[in-house]
């Protein structure tokens, strides 16, 4: 049990928020967990919380690799996704009767352009050595514009029913199609993981490049790589929430995700300085942010107001985690524990005081 | 007035969860001495430093200067009572004048007279003999002189106390001679010089007593004068001083077989050492010599590719390669261990189980991770081997201590089985016991067939272990020492005369 705690130790920031977002849902209503069926798929707070995570849950895995190698972050996540799916919506609306043959073209068309604008913030970080937020801040701006141009027109509509079906369910699987699609993006990493030295490599150039070049690890070329993996994730993402809203807003497709996908590296207790991560606490983190943000609108707060209110419970948290506070916690700890040794200790000792003294009474009666 | 005591400590203890750091404790500081702190890493050197400066509250015993009773709670009031401090990496803002750095943060006003603070830099650069301007940005100085700085601006605020925690690390030798003299001068006002280090020959050379601690213990107090080097390392160690004498009469083992194991014509590279031949051959340990920036290490560096190589040719083992990068240099079956553990090393957070398999990792490729069974039993395997000191092969690198960091370094290497191997400073700031294990190590490697190249700053050390010394002066080879009667004297003279004569003994 020990052993099961330190190696979750890590996980202890993202899962103890997420304890006290239940706590305060169950406080507002016993009925959190209740899942109803509604036209044969699962309905419920925690479906919706799954469902409405998944591109953040995507997101914030690509964001947990390029934090970790090249120290720094990728603010036009959300603008990539938004090119890429105008990619996918443009060759599918194209292609004429959309079938899932021209769905899946579109939709390998649209991660081709996620790779190629992942290479592009990737080639000015890794080559050029601009700060990965400069250098992200060039899509971040121009981004959505460039969107619009290959849309050609506000909010292409995307209108069919395979299109739907990945947004909302298929019939006859209970579970909605984009927790489906997360899943298998979350094994898919898994098994790159497990059958690559991405980790071993990315951690390394993270924490000490020169060393790592030393070792024969090629800090450009990894730092290049964790780009083309965001890339990726940008337009599996944006394929996702296309198909969720079923047309294409340039404007506001995944507007701003950025600032929730790096808060959820920094939940996952991931160092925004880079370095050694967790990609399991950066999931945690995204759905925990998910859960916020339905929690606040649960206690009906108004929608103007929940922004506050978010940045409220961000800092309270950013505290909490800080070293400062930690470090505090546990000197109090260790007091407390050192107090309740001397403590026992020193009953014990006023115990053999007493039994000595009842022996050697015991002692001078036989005598 | 001489033997005037100005700091007492009697019966230091002090205690961390399960190590006692500091048992019983003695040590006296006179007005006026240089007195050097020596002892092993873990000795309690630094734990002592840290009580009396106030960073640690002892558990027990007492402090007194000039004869009053003291307790400090925290390192101002120390600073305050005119005890400074200055410690091994320099704690000063590069990007400040001199004048700045040396004033920063001790005004009471908010308000600064720059026309004052740089007078009165001035002048206390000038009494102390610093050559520094006080408008001067810190990082145009040497870093001789910023460590010079650091002093100054511990010493202002009438200094009855210096710590002086390793000054001369990262110092050539000339900046430590004119470390000395500021030293020097300090001590002729009075001042009491705690000096702690690594370099045996700097506490000959400067130093009035010697007080050894081991294990926490007070091992006793010398006269430097009346206490020969070897009996100065025999307290040190303990009962390992068999060891280094052992170790004297081993003789690394040469085979002279015509191809060498490497060979390079015309080396050069980026980092600006002129071409340079150079051969090795099996199973032979050779070291290069010279003075800090003379190109020994960039030279080690070109052969490894570590900076760009801009010329030149490579053979191993009589065939014509190719390395234009530390990768290919791994692949070929060479290793590097960094002159700078720190910088180009460790990897800091990660722990010694992935810190020792790494390059064994990189050369077996991206798609073929080990599992966790196997590379713990890699990790295993060498901390047992080279009798790592850590709690488990999953702590973290950063927690062990100079000498441990460096055994997973060479571990990491180890791991790959070079056929040729080059240690970089591999002895830089690791403690004595740990030093003669790495020499060891490397004589009993060469022995094994591996062709080694040792660098060292202490040129005994290389004594006792290569069998060829290649001498550098101003990036260029100016003489090749070969034999096994060389002594310290014969290589002293070559780096002073830099000739270009090859001596044979």
């Amino acid at each position: 049990m020990r052993k099961l705690i330190k190696n979750f130790s890590h996980l202890f920031l993202p899962l103890s928020v997420m304890m006290l977002l239940i706590i305060i849902n169950l406080i507002k209503g016993a009925d959190y967990f209740r899942i109803t069926m509604v036209n044969g798929a699962l309905y419920g707070n925690i479906p919706n919380i799954l469902f409405g995570a998944s591109e953040l849950v995507i997101l914030s895995i690509g964001m947990t690799l390029v934090t970790a190698a090249s120290r720094g972050q990728d603010i036009s996540i959300g603008e990539i996704a938004t090119i890429t799916s105008s990619v996918f919506v443009l060759y599918v609306l194209q292609a004429g009767e959309p079938t899932l043959l021209t769905i899946f073209i579109g939709f390998l068309l649209s991660c081709v352009a996620g790779l190629a604008l992942g290479a592009f913030n990737g080639t000015l970080v890794s080559i050029f050595k601009v700060q990965p937020m400069v250098a992200s801040l060039i899509l971040f701006t121009g981004g959505r514009s460039i969107a619009f141009m290959i849309d050609g027109k506000l909010s292409p509509i995307l209108a069919n029913d395979i299109s739907n079906q990945i947004g909302t369910v298929i019939p006859g699987i209970p579970i909605q199609t984009p927790i489906i699609l997360t899943v298998v993006f979350i094994v898919f990493v898994a098994v790159l993981f497990k059958t690559t030295t991405l980790r071993l490599y990315v951690e390394t150039v993270g924490i000490n490049p020169n060393a790592a070049r030393l070792n024969g690890i090629n800090p450009k070329k990894i730092i290049f790589l964790t780009f083309l993996i965001m890339g990726i994730c940008s337009a599996v993402a944006g394929f996702i929430a296309v198909n969720k809203a079923g047309r294409h807003d340039s404007v506001n497709l995944l507007k701003l995700i950025m600032m929730d996908a790096i808060l959820a590296v920094a939940i996952g207790g991931n160092s925004l300085g880079g370095g050694k991560f967790s990609i399991t606490g950066s999931i945690i983190g995204a759905y925990t942010i998910e859960m916020l943000n339905r929690t606040l609108l649960r206690l009906e707060i108004e929608p103007a107001m929940i922004k506050v209110f978010k940045a409220i419970f961000i800092i309270i948290l950013m505290v909490v985690a800080s070293p400062i506070v930690r470090s505090y916690i546990r000197k109090a700890l260790d007091r407390f524990r050192a107090w309740r040794m001397a403590a026992s200790k020193s009953e014990d000792s006023v115990q053999k005081d007493s039994n000595t003294s009842t022996a050697t009474i015991a002692k001078k009666k036989e005598e | 007035m001489l033997s005037e005591t100005i700091l007492e400590m009697r019966n230091i203890c002090k205690s961390f969860p399960g190590v006692k750091a500091l048992d019983d404790v003695d040590f006296k500081l006179r007005k006026g001495e240089i007195h050097a702190l020596m002892g092993e890493n873990g000795a309690g050197k630094s734990t002592l430093i840290k009580v009396i400066t106030g960073v640690y509250e002892k558990d027990a015993g007492i402090i007194t200067l000039q004869g009053e009773p003291i307790h400090f709670r925290a390192p101002e009031e120390a600073q305050n009572k005119g005890i400074g401090t200055v410690y091994q990496e320099i704690m000063l803002c590069p990007n400040l004048t001199v004048a700045e750095n040396m004033f920063i943060g001790r005004s009471h006003t908010p308000l600064v007279n720059w026309k004052q603070m740089n007078e009165n830099a001035a002048q206390l650069l000038a009494s102390l003999g610093i050559p520094a301007s006080p408008t001067q940005e810190l990082s145009s100085c040497s870093l001789a002189v910023q460590q010079m700085i650091a002093i100054a601006r511990a010493v202002d605020m009438d200094c009855k106390i210096l710590i002086l925690d390793e000054p001369t690390s990262s110092l050539d030798e000339d900046e430590v001679e004119k470390l000395f003299v500021l030293m020097r001068e300090l001590k002729e006002r009075g001042v009491g010089i705690i000096f702690i280090t690594h370099f045996l020959e700097q506490v000959y050379a400067i130093s009035d007593r010697i007080t050894v601690l081991r294990n926490g213990k007070l091992v006793g107090e010398y006269e430097t004068s009346s206490i020969p080097q070897i009996e100065l390392i025999a307290k040190m160690l303990g009962n390992e001083l068999e060891d280094i004498t052992k170790l004297k009469k081993h003789e690394p083992v040469v085979s002279e077989s015509s191809t060498p194991v490497f060979e390079s014509k015309g080396l050069s590279s980026a980092a600006g050492v002129r071409p340079f031949d150079f051969t090795i051959q099996k199973g032979e340990v050779n070291g290069f010599a010279g003075l800090l920036g003379s190109g020994r290490s960039e030279s080690v560096r070109a052969i490894f590719a570590a900076d760009k190589v801009t010329g030149g040719e490579v053979r191993m083992k009589g065939k014509q390669v190719k390395i234009k990068s530390p990768l290919h240099a791994i692949k070929q079956g060479i290793g590097y261990l960094p002159e700078d553990r720190k910088d180009d090393g460790i990897i800091y957070d990660l722990s010694v189980r992935d810190n020792i398999v790494l390059t064994l990792q990189v050369l077996k490729g991206f798609f073929k991770p080990f599992s966790l069974k196997q590379a713990q039993a890699f990790a295993d395997e060498y901390i047992e081997k080279l009798n790592i000191k850590t709690p488990t092969a999953n702590t973290p690198i950063k927690s062990l201590s100079g000498g441990n960091q460096q055994k997973v370094i060479l571990a990491r290497w180890l791991l790959t089985h070079p056929e040729y191997l080059i240690l970089d400073e591999p002895t830089r700031g690791i403690d004595v016991g740990t030093k003669v294990e790495i020499q060891k190590l490397v004589l009993k490697l060469a022995s094994e067939g591996m062709s080694l190249t040792f660098i060292s700053s202490e040129i005994e050390e290389m004594l006792r272990t290569c069998s060829r010394l290649i001498v550098m002066k101003d990036r260029e080879i100016v003489a090749e020492l070969r034999g096994t009667e060389l002594t310290e004297n014969d290589v002293m003279n070559v780096i002073a005369q830099g000739g270009k004569t090859t001596c044979a003994n």
